[in-house]
């Protein structure tokens, strides 16, 4: 067996929570995306702003504003004490919350060009055949985003599988709990077990490698005129 | 006074009435409108004339501040409501087909359909009957031809049963073969249904052989309005559809001379002949007679090559752009032509209103 069990819980722990993340933003994203893709509010910058900032900010930052916020004296631990739920660092939980802020802009991104690219017109032309806003936005905004969708979803789940830093410094290194396949790499590394290191870290190789070229692959042909 | 005001209400219980008023930077919407709710009804003016803001306005698309539009008293806008546009017994047509792409061709009929109610005036086998697409039915809107995605686009707004049509440019961004293969179809909506259409254009020749009643347009404001033939032969205000006045009459073709490949159209008070265009006798026609070809005279012409002579009377006397140029407007029984005279000649006929005169026609064009 070339993977340990320790390899298989990261690996598995690892795809549960990108299918988690990718739940949750596929959820909280695309409102968002579609705000921003169609408001001519003053907002729309700032906001857009803020959502791209986990591409440039350095994940140790970002890590270390959530524990800050989760922990017992910022604003999110006082409210999970309140609630009664257990503090969210160094839990699955926590690093769930911060895994859904590090790939935020991953999944709004892609959406909020894909709204823009179908444009005003259809939601018009649906207008007049007597579409409500919420009915047009079910049948004509989503299936003509579609390949903005899978392309979200794509680039949300890798971008969460790969992520490192913000999950040691939320999540730290719990077997079972947090320790997903990029720590534990590091893990193996850190114990100068090469071999093992190599395994999962051929396997991240060639996962990533396979998004990519799915999503180079897949990518809609622009569309034929109007 | 009292009397007046009822006469008011009666006057908007039927046919559209339409006022808006919209202040953009840069632009200015200010139009109050009575329009028949039969027939097609064209907003006529170049680009930035505000014909296409008003059509968006009466839908619904775009929400002018200060704005009334009731259609047959049914009001849709007035200072205390809106009614969104979903809720508008309208179908809309836009410049571009702008069908749905994940849907096929059926699937882009269905949309409104299924979730209208009121099926009375249009059945959906009616509106695929009518813009001719039963074949196309299975198809992707990519794997259509321009003409076609537009028949579909207006079977799509037919097909929501609409109470009033409004077409925004359809066949502007056509070429001119498209354009051919889809204006009989839109003489067909006109002809078989009883729904109002608003004709947004700005192509002479589709108001000319479409529209029944005229609205021109410019700087957002309504420069005249009338039936079309009236306006168009109007002396004091010359609407010009194309670069010269003419008058649009609309006939039927009485009779075809196979010999000499003729073909005689009758209105009320005359007839013309004109070159055959293989139409059956009994074809309803619109056909087009320019000022430039109509001359008058105060004798019966004798032995001329203009064959089509007519006596009638004139009824106005215009200014034509040019100084050296007047427009007189005469009558045939109900039908009225444009002639385009200089100022001399009328001066040496002495042509005054109500006088006999003989009217040659040199040219007769069918609208097609």
């Amino acid at each position: 067996m070339l993977l340990s069990d320790g390899d298989l819980q990261a690996i598995w722990l690892t795809v549960r929570l990108a299918s988690i993340v990718t739940l949750i933003l596929l959820l909280m994203g695309t409102p968002i995306a579609w705000w921003l893709a169609r408001t001519k509010s003053r907002w729309k910058g700032p906001i857009g702003a803020v959502v791209a900032l986990p591409l440039v900010l350095p994940p140790s930052v970002l890590g270390f504003y959530l524990l800050l916020a989760m922990g017992p004296r910022g604003l999110v631990g006082q409210l999970t004490h309140a609630l009664g739920i257990e503090a969210l660092p160094f839990t699955f939980g926590g690093l769930v919350v911060a895994s859904v802020f590090y790939s935020l802009p991953f999944m709004v991104q892609p959406l909020q060009n894909a709204f823009e690219s179908v444009g005003d017109r259809p939601l018009e032309v649906a207008a007049t055949l007597r579409a409500t806003p919420i009915d047009a936005f079910f049948t004509v905004a989503v299936p003509l985003a579609a390949p903005g969708f899978l392309t979200a979803s794509i680039l949300t789940f890798a971008h969460t599988v790969g992520e490192f830093g913000v999950v040691l410094m939320i999540g730290g290194n719990i077997p079972g709990v947090t320790r997903v396949a990029s720590v534990q790499i590091y893990d193996h590394v850190e114990a100068l077990e090469y071999s093992h290191a190599h395994h999962l870290s051929g396997i991240m190789l060639v996962f990533s490698f396979l998004v990519l070229l799915a999503l180079y692959v897949w990518r809609p042909s622009p569309k034929k005129g109007a | 006074m009292f009397g007046a005001q009822v006469q008011r209400r009666e006057l908007k219980m039927s046919g559209i009435h339409a006022r808006f008023q919209l202040d953009w930077p840069g632009f200015t919407l200010d139009v109050d409108l009575q329009l028949p709710a039969t027939g097609v009804t064209a907003l006529f003016g170049h680009s930035g004339s505000g014909k296409t803001t008003l059509l968006r306005c009466m839908a619904g698309l775009e929400r002018a501040p200060k704005g009334c539009l009731s259609i047959n008293g049914d009001v849709w806008q007035d200072e205390n409501q809106w009614i969104p546009i979903h809720k508008r017994p309208l179908g809309y047509v836009f410049q571009e087909a702008s069908l749905f792409d994940h849907l096929s061709v059926i699937g882009n009929l269905q949309y409104g359909r299924k979730r209208v109610t009121d099926h009375q005036k249009v059945s959906l086998e009616q509106a695929i009957e009518l813009l001719g697409i039963g074949h196309l039915l299975d198809r992707k809107p990519d794997r259509l031809s321009g003409g076609e995605r537009q028949r579909v686009a207006i079977a799509r707004a037919l097909a929501v049963s609409p109470r009033l049509l409004l077409m925004d440019e359809p066949l502007a961004a056509l070429d001119l073969k498209r354009k051919r293969e889809i204006l009989p179809y839109l003489e067909r909506l006109h002809r078989e249904l009883e729904i109002p259409i608003i004709y947004v254009s700005h192509a002479p020749d589709e108001v000319a052989r479409l529209a029944d009643y005229i609205v021109a347009m410019e700087d957002g404001r309504v420069l005249v309005q009338g039936p079309l033939s009236e306006t168009l032969t109007r002396t004091d205000l010359p609407i010009k559809i194309g670069e010269d006045a003419c008058a649009i009459i609309e006939t039927t073709i009485g009779e075809v001379d196979a010999n000499w490949h003729l073909a005689r159209v009758d209105f009320p008070g005359g007839r013309l002949w004109f070159r055959d265009p293989g139409l059956a006798v009994g074809s309803r026609v619109r056909v087009r007679v320019l000022a430039r070809d109509v001359s008058l005279a105060r004798q019966p012409p004798e032995q001329s090559s203009i064959q089509n002579v007519l006596l009638g009377q004139v009824d106005a006397v215009g200014e034509d752009e040019h100084p050296g140029l007047a427009i007189v407007r005469v009558r045939i029984g109900a039908s009225k032509l444009v002639a385009r005279l200089t100022k001399r000649a009328l001066a040496d006929l002495k042509l005054e209103s109500d006088q006999d005169v003989w009217i040659q026609v040199k040219s007769v064009a069918l609208m097609e």
